[in-house]
């Protein structure tokens, strides 16, 4: 008799184990029913409404964070295995460093903490091969979460069937700068080169057509190359969550042609069911925009 | 009974996981529209309209009044409204026009849009007149809407005059028409000394172009000495891009008619905090109810700027 609540605990540990791979195995079907379609291969999330989840539930400060991690490696799990090879997530934006410090520090705590879970082996990284990036100013960011980083960037260098790429300390008008300011350095360095060749050959007046030149040379592909996120395509899908419209400084160059979705759940109550829908739109919209792209 | 045969005979095994499979995926998408049941409206809905939205009271609004409307407040009201005008040809096609006509019917409807907007108390209004992208369009089509602009534009430069609305056009501007560029610059001498209300046009622009235009010309000043490398920063650079005609230079709110969900390569660099606001209505029939629901759904949005909760 002492032996069946232990009994009963077990089969109860059972049957949601075997609810878990139906649901799993159901999950995988449909998912192969949808890539009969075309398939995002970029999706980007901006992962808002983890404070207001906290309060809306009457949680503690930084369970509302936590919750949203949940949600967040539930949606990596869908997107890696629908075939969508590339996922950006908004982290943390360069204007969250204006909040209460109290704040910001139990927010860099726990990324730095998931950031070393990542290179845990029976992390997410290792089960679908992820290779990670971290974009943005990791100056910004502290001496330990940045090496975090730097150890989890270099430990996946090696994967390359699926990409994450973590927007930590990121601002696109930051990233859009750095990226132009790289790209004058470049053209400049170049036009020095080219200058000093030159130079060697004849003694002629060349510097009006130098400053002409550079200008030339700079072009959009200058800009493109230098900016930190060119490791990924455009992304096809950004989903917010919480209901709130807008782009709040994420992706600004990148996301000029992406379809953008803004389900009301708040992040950590985000399910496959937005991911189905926003899919499935733009599966809708596809055959426009490949027209749009060859118009081009 | 095929199911059964088909359990009996090995060789047909392939057949009956095949159907297995074909009766569990129909089970199972019935089961997916079950679950995206709850989401299917809130979807179809205009992105942004509130559930619980106030009443507008369409009675009580007169034209020419300066008082907004009830349920909006004039303290609230954004100072710089974009729109990206979309559905023309779609409305002139649903109306049995052409799409000349309803390239028309755009134009028009901008007009009443802008002198809406700054009766409201809005001071600045851009609006997508024609993307970079928009030259690969057939050839009659890009001339034809060119022929508008121009017709147009010169048709208004008495209305604008003694509207004060300042009227500038923002873009690339290489490959318009020598007429067309002529009436640009009329019209924007014309009307330069205005200040409380500014209309910008959009046309042959691309935010990306803009982001490149504002790099070179960094560079160039940087050359001549004008600024240090250390200094380019993100206000800096904000104040080379072309949106430095007005004072308000990142729009507050942005509109998108006929349902599409994207940007479209418009404001890329300005758009970094604009509440954006998807209406399912072609431009054409975009009339005052829309864009006072579309300003009724701004003012009800908490703006945190990635603070306060």
């Amino acid at each position: 008799m002492a032996e069946l609540p232990g009994q009963i605990r077990r089969m109860s540990g059972g049957i949601s184990q075997l609810i878990e791979q139906i649901y799993g195995f159901s999950r995988r079907c449909l998912f192969r029913v949808i890539s009969m379609g075309p398939i995002p291969s970029h999706l980007a999330f901006i992962m808002d409404g983890n404070r207001r989840y906290a309060k809306k539930h009457g949680l503690e400060d930084g369970s509302g964070h936590k919750a949203g991690f949940s949600a967040l490696m539930s949606m990596l799990q869908y997107c890696y295995e629908l075939g969508i090879k590339y996922v950006t997530i908004y982290a943390f934006s360069i204007d969250n460093f204006r909040r209460q410090p109290e704040e910001v520090q139990s927010l860099m705590d726990l990324m730095l903490e998931k950031i070393k879970s990542l290179l845990e082996k029976e992390s997410i990284v290792h089960q679908y091969g992820i290779r990670v990036y971290f974009i943005g100013n990791l100056a910004l960011l502290n001496d330990q979460v940045r090496a975090a980083a730097e150890k989890v960037m270099k430990a996946t260098a090696k994967n390359s069937r699926v990409v994450l790429l973590i927007c930590i300390a990121y601002n696109s008008t930051n990233e859009i700068v750095q990226a132009v300011k790289k790209s004058c350095i470049n053209t400049s360095d170049n036009m020095e080169a080219y200058g000093n060749d030159k130079h060697e050959d004849r003694d002629s007046d060349i510097e009006g057509t130098d400053m002409e030149n550079q200008e030339k040379r700079i072009q959009l592909v200058d800009i493109e190359e230098n900016m930190q996120m060119s490791v990924a395509p455009n992304p096809d899908i950004l989903i917010r969550s919480s209901g709130e419209t807008r782009l709040s400084n994420f992706l600004l160059w990148q996301t000029g042609n992406t379809q953008l979705c803004s389900p009301a759940s708040l992040w950590p109550e985000i399910g496959l069911r937005h991911l189905l829908w926003a899919v499935l739109n733009f599966q809708r919209n596809n055959s426009y925009l490949e027209k749009r792209k060859k118009q081009l | 009974m095929i199911f059964i045969h088909s359990i009996i005979h090995a060789k047909h095994l392939q057949f009956f996981t095949l159907s297995t499979m074909l009766s569990l995926l129909c089970f199972l998408l019935s089961l997916l529209f079950l679950l995206l049941l709850p989401c299917l409206r809130p979807c179809f809905s205009a992105k942004g309209s509130l559930k619980d939205k106030k009443k507008i009271d369409k009675g009580t609004y007169v034209v020419g009044e300066e008082e907004p409307p009830k349920g909006l407040r004039r303290e609230l009201m954004p100072r710089h409204v974009a729109v990206i005008m979309d559905g023309n040809r779609r409305w002139a096609k649903q109306a049995g026009l052409l799409t000349s006509q309803g390239y028309e019917a755009g134009a028009k409807r901008l007009i009443e849009f802008a002198e809406l907007c700054f009766k409201l108390g809005i001071n600045t209004v851009s609006a997508f007149a024609f993307s970079t992208e928009n030259w690969g369009r057939h050839k009659i089509e890009v001339k034809c809407l060119m022929y508008l602009f121009q017709r147009y534009l010169k048709s208004k430069i008495q209305f604008f005059q003694s509207k004060e609305i300042r009227v500038s056009v923002i873009g690339n501007l290489a490959k318009i028409p020598e007429s067309l560029l002529g009436i640009i610059t009329e019209i924007e001498d014309a009307t330069k000394s205005y200040k409380k209300k500014h209309l910008i046009l959009a046309i042959d622009y691309s935010g990306r172009f803009d982001i490149l235009r504002a790099c070179k010309s960094i560079v160039k000043k940087s050359e001549q000495g004008l600024i240090r490398e250390e200094d380019v920063d993100e206000t800096l650079f904000e104040r080379e891009l072309q949106t430095k005609c007005t004072e308000f230079p990142s729009p507050d709110l942005l509109i998108r008619t006929s349902g599409e969900q994207r940007i479209s390569n418009f404001f890329l660099w300005q758009l970094a905090y604009t509440e954006l606001f998807f209406s399912p209505v072609l431009w054409p029939d975009f009339d005052k109810d829309k864009l006072l629901d579309a300003l009724a759904s701004y003012q009800h949005r908490e703006r945190r700027f990635g603070c306060r909760v």
